[in-house]
């Protein structure tokens, strides 16, 4: 059925709503938030037409030019010349424009015209140029381009109408097609201006509103303190709303365990029930409530347009620490999972700020490793009162947040000192208008989120939980043992052996055991622990066992080695994808096994010393 | 006069984009970004440190750019 499907490219300017558009014409989920670069791979999707023709839609990243200067771009570049590895070009081009951005919009559509395909042009953002009082003579437009103009509101429900009639139509006649160079794009602009006096009545260059944010996020006081506010609000909102619910939960599946394993008999299978699955599995699930809180203000944040602010507020930091302010959105996008966040660094345009962005953004704190913070938090920092307005625990997490944020400072800094080629670096970055997240992106963004988490959590989580069950469990004591059972199982003695190499760092055998299953997924730590704990008789909830077999100058150490952890095995095979290179994986694995070692040796002999 | 030494919120007029060494990627890349001869041009921020980047405002668009990258860009100041 896809050999009579029509091909159909959606392309355009970064952050015009090509992948809002997209999802409305598909009914797919891809990401959507208001910054440039978010798309950056060719999605595909389809649908059948009113004419019962079947549309295949290619989403592209966003570009500026064919002059292509990021990866992303190049993607796009290559997708429309036809030079894309098995991808034949497409039968028609969509070139999305914002509405509210024509100067800039219609020279890329001047551009994409010049291939010599048909090509519709989209005016998307319309219900915003109206709110702005911007006039736009489609018609008039339509005939000086020589091409169909339809208009699109792609966060509306229907906004796509006059789109899906027009490409269900007759293809467009396409404009013959011109060679592409430095100096005939120069004229583009020239073409742009004339058609810009012609058929659009523009107000005023800014929206107002832009203005006046702008002029407070912005002010070289102000703006930094509200970005330190906004990041500081954000971790205590994660612990103040996340606790409770959490609580809520661990009690919820503790009571369900009972009750489960009073109906089974007494045996193996009643101990994989309780101990594995409801112990193990529930004390990782309690911790969603405190994930989603946190994906909530990364989306609001996306969807709102502070992000390129702050990344214009912090520029020349990061830019010190041999980083760009391009690096703070993959970063900030690493807080949810270093994943995404590497893959985001596709929009930064130097090879140099682009690997350097991939060999720190493992040591933002992602939201696998929330669990285990907010379990030893929640064992060992009293929920003191500091100054009659901060949480302790929520002051305590905000320190790990920012010792990995330091830690990636320092990195970055040594990196810089190493690099040998010196020269400049470029941002060149947009910073796109301000708008109101929409609830629905945010719901999709967290329900997306939430499934995601569901899934490792009855994948991988499971898998490594029933393994740490059967390991603790088997084989039995033998007959008139007097140690604790788990002691004689096969956890038991590797635990008891990769005790020595962390001894000096004051984890005991089964935090050392947890670190294994660790390395597939950090939240496995949190059920390792409560399944071990378990299965060596410490029933109930895991925070009071810990409590009583575990130092405080333990806890912390186990605290900040989760801060610059060697990170999981999918992250280290994303580096490997995106920058080809072993070598990278190799460095990030081992200094920051060197710098966890060092950090958590440091915290647990001074607070050895100090108790 | 240059942009990066143009002061906050006076509007200009974009001259030409200069080339800092050979085949200059990001001269390039702001002559296809709309700076070029006859386009206004206005600073409209500047960053905390050491005020870099600049917030510059070309057409409807607002682009942060870095001293290094605005020193690029000659601008001249039309009688209004």
């Amino acid at each position: 059925m896809s050999a009579d499907a029509l091909r159909i490219a959606l392309v355009g300017n970064p952050n015009c709503g090509k992948t809002a558009l997209f999802n409305l014409l598909t009914g797919g989920r891809q990401k959507v938030a208001n910054y440039a670069g978010v798309t950056i791979e060719r999605k595909e999707g389809r649908f059948v037409a009113p004419s019962g023709r079947m549309l295949q839609i290619l989403d592209l990243p966003g570009a500026y030019s064919f002059d292509a200067v990021s990866p992303d771009e190049q993607i796009t570049r290559d997708v429309l010349q036809g030079n894309y590895p098995g991808e034949a070009p497409p039968d028609l081009i969509v070139c999305v424009a914002d509405a509210t951005n024509l100067r800039l919009h219609l020279r890329f559509l001047l551009e994409v015209r010049r291939l010599g395909r048909p090509v519709v042009l989209a005016l998307n953002m319309m219900d915003a140029a109206r709110r702005r009082g911007i006039e736009i003579d489609v018609p008039e437009l339509s005939r000086r381009l020589g091409l169909p103009v339809v208009e699109t509101v792609a966060v509306k429900r229907g906004g796509a109408q006059a789109l899906v009639e027009r490409v269900d139509g007759e293809l467009p006649e396409p404009a013959p097609a011109q060679a592409d160079d430095a100096a005939s794009r120069a004229d583009l602009h020239a073409e742009v201006r004339a058609l810009l006096a012609a058929t659009v009545r523009m107000p005023r260059h800014t929206a107002e509103l832009d203005d006046t944010l702008d002029h407070w996020a912005l002010h070289p006081v102000f703006g930094l303190a509200i970005l330190a506010v906004v990041m500081f609000l954000v971790f205590q909102a994660v612990y103040a709303a996340g606790k409770p619910m959490t609580d809520l939960i661990g009690d919820g599946f503790g009571w369900l365990g009972a009750h489960v394993a009073a109906w089974l008999p007494p045996g193996p299978l009643q101990g994989l029930i309780t101990d594995g699955i409801f112990t193990g599995l529930g004390t990782v699930l309690g911790f969603m409530p405190e994930i989603l809180v946190l994906f909530f203000f990364i989306l609001v944040l996306e969807e709102s347009g502070y992000l390129p602010r702050a990344a214009f507020l912090l520029d020349r930091l990061m830019l010190s620490v041999g980083l760009t302010g391009r690096s703070f959105i993959p970063l900030l996008s690493s807080f949810a999972c270093a994943i995404p966040g590497i893959m985001g660094t596709r929009s930064i345009t130097d090879p140099r700020d682009r690997v350097a962005t991939i060999l720190v953004a493992p040591l933002m704190t992602c939201s696998a490793r929330l669990p285990v913070y907010a379990l030893l938090i929640g064992a060992f920092i009293p929920a003191h009162r500091v100054l009659g307005l901060f949480n302790l625990q929520g002051l305590v997490l905000f320190a790990l947040y920012l010792a990995g944020i330091l830690g990636a400072m320092l990195v970055g800094w040594v990196m810089k000192r190493m690099r040998r080629d010196q020269g400049d670096h470029a941002l060149l970055m947009e910073l796109p208008s301000y708008r109101l997240p929409k609830a629905r992106d945010v719901a999709i963004g967290l329900y997306e989120r939430g499934m995601i988490f569901l899934k490792r959590l009855t994948g991988v989580i499971l898998a490594l939980t029933v393994l740490m069950w059967a390991l603790s469990t088997f084989p039995a004591p033998p007959a008139g043992a007097s140690g604790p059972a788990v002691d004689y199982s096969f956890a038991g003695h590797l635990g008891h052996w990769l005790a020595y190499p962390f001894a000096p760092i004051g984890f005991n055998w089964q935090m050392s055991l947890a670190l294994i299953p660790a390395f597939a997924a950090r939240e496995t730590a949190v059920a390792a622990l409560a399944t071990v704990y378990a299965v060596g008789g410490d029933a109930g909830q895991l925070a009071p066992a810990l409590a009583s077999h575990v130092s405080l100058a333990s806890a912390l150490s186990l605290l900040v080695w989760f801060a610059y952890a060697p990170q999981c095995m999918s992250t280290l095979a994303v580096i490997k994808r995106e920058t080809g290179e072993w070598r990278n994986v190799a460095v990030s694995f081992g200094y920051q096994f060197v710098m966890a070692y060092a950090a958590s040796f440091l915290v647990y002999q001074a607070a050895s010393a100090l108790a | 006069m240059r942009l990066s030494d143009l002061p906050k919120g006076v509007t200009a007029v974009v001259d030409r984009v200069d080339d800092a060494h050979a085949d200059d990627a990001v001269a390039q890349r702001l002559r296809d970004l709309g700076f070029v001869d006859g386009e206004p041009v206005r600073v409209v921020a500047r960053a905390p440190l050491g005020a870099d980047p600049l917030l510059i405002q070309i057409g409807f668009t607002r682009f942060a750019l870095r001293r290094a990258e605005a020193a690029r860009v000659a601008v001249r100041q039309e009688a209004a």
